[in-house]
């Protein structure tokens, strides 16, 4: 193998390259790539999810129904929160954008707050199915419809539990790169769970009480 | 108590069955042994800081293959228990496993061989060639590898705990429901294979989401897609496929889990469950695993073949788009698992034919290894031993896929030997071959020292005759009617073939033998076999272009790729690599963090607590997950710079090396 000798030109004291923002850039560039590849991963897991509702929805083993027991009028309000949230959300974005650090916080509170809503009236729908004896356990009709729900509102609550920790680092180290880079993120995941929620209500809910 | 332990009691442990308890005292042994030396040498600062809390994917791919090797030898022992009990167990005489043990082993031997063999072996390849092939500094999300790692890692513990702490599944290693549901097995078997897996494909999803994310962000300047190395083209769809199969396999988990734990009715015969709901969702997962696991063999047998025979691959597009074509139908044949739930002929006709069809880009592939060698200098080193075992072998196995791709013969075939053999056939001749070859490969990049060939041939040959020995009396057995799983039989024609079998397993161990010698013996006599060229082969690809092992950094000046075979072609020209026209300049890098570790172990407890109902561990092992987690996320100085004195410093260091050789 031939060996050659390195050019004298080189300079040992280069500048410092790459710079810590070109590095930044990269990462966040980076970053959300990746993240888009995860919500892919996470639409099949929802999709695999959809298709069990869809070949045991029907299942009810002798129990209730879709029919009888969705009240879609709610259902309506509570979508209707989700995508007020998301709206919020939206602000968040234009402020930080901004670099706008209190209307920023502000704006990701009263996301939390339209959030809260939504996973506090999920619980209380639950509850009320659980306490006419339509638990999950009731029929495979009622396990895929609790499933399916549940992860979604799983996904929104741990949306509210990143919106805490931004939230706390948002407060403390004000508009970093890191905290734009995870603010765009948590955007996208919480914009990504408005387009599956929309699916959901169109599968279970409205096509459920045909 | 319950409160304390859960579902866990004395009774559970199976202190009175002395073939477990021989097995947990080797393990402790071993585990002792490794811990005894390592303190005798006083390594555990090294081992901490180097390997343990280590980012680099270098390292990380070292210990993903240790892992893989490791289990390898627990997965073995069940194979070699399996062949003795059925070579014995001929009526009257009932062998010495009892049912309910036999059955946790062939179920074990399942997963363990998939999830904590090839999984590891191959995510550790990947791991270790990937991001120098690419010339990349390192993966995408390097902290995010080590996670991967180590829940890879906790779901293997978890799998080995359940030898002491109750049992595993008796389930075979697909859990097909009700059989896996509470009503039939009320044991934490099923449990453990649910929470083992449910922990290692969580790893295994990031690492999907990793890889993509590094081949398609992080690739040389001037490295299009089509100047990939192939063995980076067959990583990049196996990745694709685990972003796309593995959360069906979670979710499947899942709902498998709800129902055993919470009461839900998707696969119980009552409250209107569907069984082949799971079958087909399984399936739906589990044939684009096959191709997980084989299409990075084939990437090795590319660049092993292109290597060896001096001479670049030929058919470089063709064997691109027949790996894109292997990646899209193996989401379309998963109904061949089957085809005796009577979906109709129509619908298995459909999925016939798709299967069918997958042994066209295969030939494809088989026909482009074939005249890489043609008119090449072909060198027989072991890497290329492995190569030509596996074009051999995994023909036949591939022929036998066409046969049982026709749903008329796989009704006959169905649940037999015949099909057994046909699996082993081509994980063991594609699967198993590959990793052997891309050990024996990379060896001595990823570690700095050439592997023994004497050794290594030894290992090759034992392994092929081995796998004929044992594997071909199974396809006889399945056409003389011999299901799979028996415990025992009364048909005294099968025992010769099954004695046949036994003595083929124990071929394949003198090559697990060999193999161990070969390693133990490569880095006892490091400073003979000690690789300072940086590209014994004379290789093709970039991952050569650096030394061995590359330093953290890997390339202290970015490659510019203008061809297929980058590193070929700068050789061609002259020095390449080696000639500088920029300044050094300081390089950042990731720092080593605990946080993956952490995670992984954590999530052990979690597992466990999970497995026997202990809800305070559950609830304690995912708040201190939660805790590791948020502490990483809080970290402000994650990287650091090594200075551009020191890089060039350690370049020169490596030049002079490499002039001596």
């Amino acid at each position: 193998m031939t060996i050659l000798d390195l050019p004298e030109a080189h300079s040992v004291h280069a500048p410092q390259h790459p710079s810590a923002a070109a590095d930044d850039a990269e990462l966040t560039e980076k970053t959300v790539f990746g993240f888009w590849l995860y919500l892919m991963s996470d639409v099949v897991l929802f999709a695999t999810l959809f298709a069990v509702f869809a070949v045991v929805g029907r299942s009810y083993a002798g129990g209730p129904t879709g029919q009888e027991l969705f009240d879609l009028p709610y259902v309506l309000v509570e979508t209707a929160v989700l995508l007020a949230s998301s709206v919020a959300f939206g602000f968040v974005t234009l402020a930080a954008q901004d670099d706008r650090r209190q209307a920023t916080l502000l704006w990701m509170a009263v996301t939390f707050a339209i959030g809260a809503v939504f996973i506090v009236m999920e619980v209380y729908e639950f509850h009320h199915l659980i306490e006419e004896g339509a638990g999950p356990s009731r029929s495979a009709f009622l396990s895929a419809y609790f499933t399916l729900v549940g992860t979604h509102g799983l996904h929104v609550a741990s949306g509210l539990l990143w919106m805490i920790v931004t939230g706390f680092q948002l407060a403390r180290d004000g508009l970093t790169a890191t905290v734009h880079r995870r603010l765009g993120l948590l955007g996208l995941f919480w914009h990504f769970l408005d387009v599956i929620w929309i699916v959901v209500f169109t599968e279970v809910y409205l096509i459920g009480v045909l | 108590m319950n409160l304390i332990f859960g579902k866990l009691t004395l009774e559970q442990i199976p202190y009175n069955e002395p073939i477990i308890m021989g097995a947990v005292g080797g393990a402790a042994l071993l585990v002792l042994a490794v811990v005894a030396v390592i303190t005798w040498y006083g390594r555990w600062h090294w081992l901490w800081s180097e390997y343990l809390t280590s980012v680099d994917h270098k390292k990380i791919g070292i210990m993903y293959i240790l892992l893989g090797l490791v289990m390898l030898l627990r997965g073995f022992a069940d194979a070699i228990m399996m062949r003795i009990q059925q070579a014995m167990a001929l009526s009257p005489n009932p062998g010495y496993l009892p049912p309910h043990h036999y059955d946790q082993i062939f179920s074990a031997h399942g997963v363990i061989m998939i999830f904590f063999v090839a999984m590891p072996l191959v995510v550790g390849l990947m791991n270790i060639a990937v991001p120098l092939q690419i010339g990349a500094r390192d993966v995408a999300f390097p902290f995010l590898n080590s996670l991967s790692f180590w829940l890879t890692f906790s779901g293997a513990i978890l799998v080995n705990a359940s030898l002491i702490f109750g049992e595993f599944a008796k389930t075979g290693w697909a859990a097909y429901p009700p059989l896996s549901e509470l009503s039939f097995s009320p044991d934490v078997g099923v449990d453990y294979y649910i929470w083992s897996l449910q922990i290692s494909g969580i790893g295994t999803l990031l690492t999907g989401v990793n890889f993509l994310t590094t081949i398609l962000r992080m690739r040389a300047p001037g490295m299009k897609m089509m100047r990939m190395p192939i063995f980076t083209w067959t990583a990049f769809c196996t990745n694709v496929l685990i972003v796309a199969a593995f959360p069906i396999l979670t979710v499947t988990l899942a709902l498998l889990g709800l129902d055993r734990y919470a009461g839900m009715h998707f696969f119980t015969n009552d409250g209107g469950g569907e069984q082949m709901m799971y079958v087909n969702l399984f399936w739906a997962w589990g044939h684009p695993e096959v191709y997980i696991l084989v299409l990075p063999a084939f990437g090795v047998f590319s660049e092993v073949v292109a290597t060896f025979s001096g001479k670049p691959l030929f058919g470089y597009k063709s064997m691109v788009w027949a790996t894109i074509a292997i990646t899209f139908f193996s989401f379309v044949v998963w109904l061949h698992h089957f085809f005796t739930m009577g979906a109709g002929a129509n619908v298995n006709a459909f999925f016939g034919i798709a299967t069918m069809i997958i042994a066209v880009p295969t030939g494809v592939k088989m026909f482009n290894w074939l005249f890489t060698m043609f008119r090449g200098r072909v060198r027989f080193s072991v890497p290329m031993l492995w190569t030509i075992g596996f074009m051999i072998t995994f023909t036949i196995g591939g022929m036998t896929g066409v046969l049982l791709a026709m749903p008329g013969a796989d009704f006959v075939l169905h649940n037999s030997l015949f099909l057994v053999a046909h699996f082993h056939n081509t994980i063991i001749g594609g699967v198993v071959f590959g990793m052997f070859a891309g050990l024996n490969y990379w060896f001595p990049k990823a570690t700095g020292i050439r592997l023994s060939e004497p050794l290594g041939r030894a290992s090759f040959w034992c392994w092929l005759v081995g796998f004929y020995v044992a594997f071909m009396p199974l396809y006889v057995l399945g056409f003389m009617g011999m299901t799979r799983r028996l415990n025992h039989y009364d048909n005294p024609d099968w025992q010769p073939w099954l004695v046949l079998a036994g003595f083929g397993v124990a071929i394949i161990a003198l090559g697990i033998l060999f193999s161990i010698l070969q390693i133990a013996w490569s880095i006892w006599k490091r400073d003979e076999l000690r690789d300072l060229s940086g590209d014994p082969w004379d290789g093709r690809t970039l991952e050569w272009a650096t030394s061995s092992p590359p330093p953290i950094y890997n390339f202290a000046e970015t490659p510019r790729v203008t061809e297929i075979d980058a590193w070929a072609n700068m050789k061609a020209d002259g020095g390449g690599m080696f000639v500088r026209s920029t300044p050094y300049y300081d390089i950042h890098l990731p720092k080593n963090t605990a946080a993956g570790l952490l995670i992984g172990l954590f999530s052990i407890g979690l597992g466990f607590g999970l497995v026997w109902h202990i809800w305070w561990m559950v609830g304690l092992s995912a708040l201190a997950m939660l805790a590791a987690l948020l502490h990483r996320l809080f970290q402000d100085e994650i990287a650091f710079i090594i200075p551009a004195a020191e890089v060039k410093d350690m370049e020169m260091q490596r030049l002079e090396g490499a002039g001596r050789s």
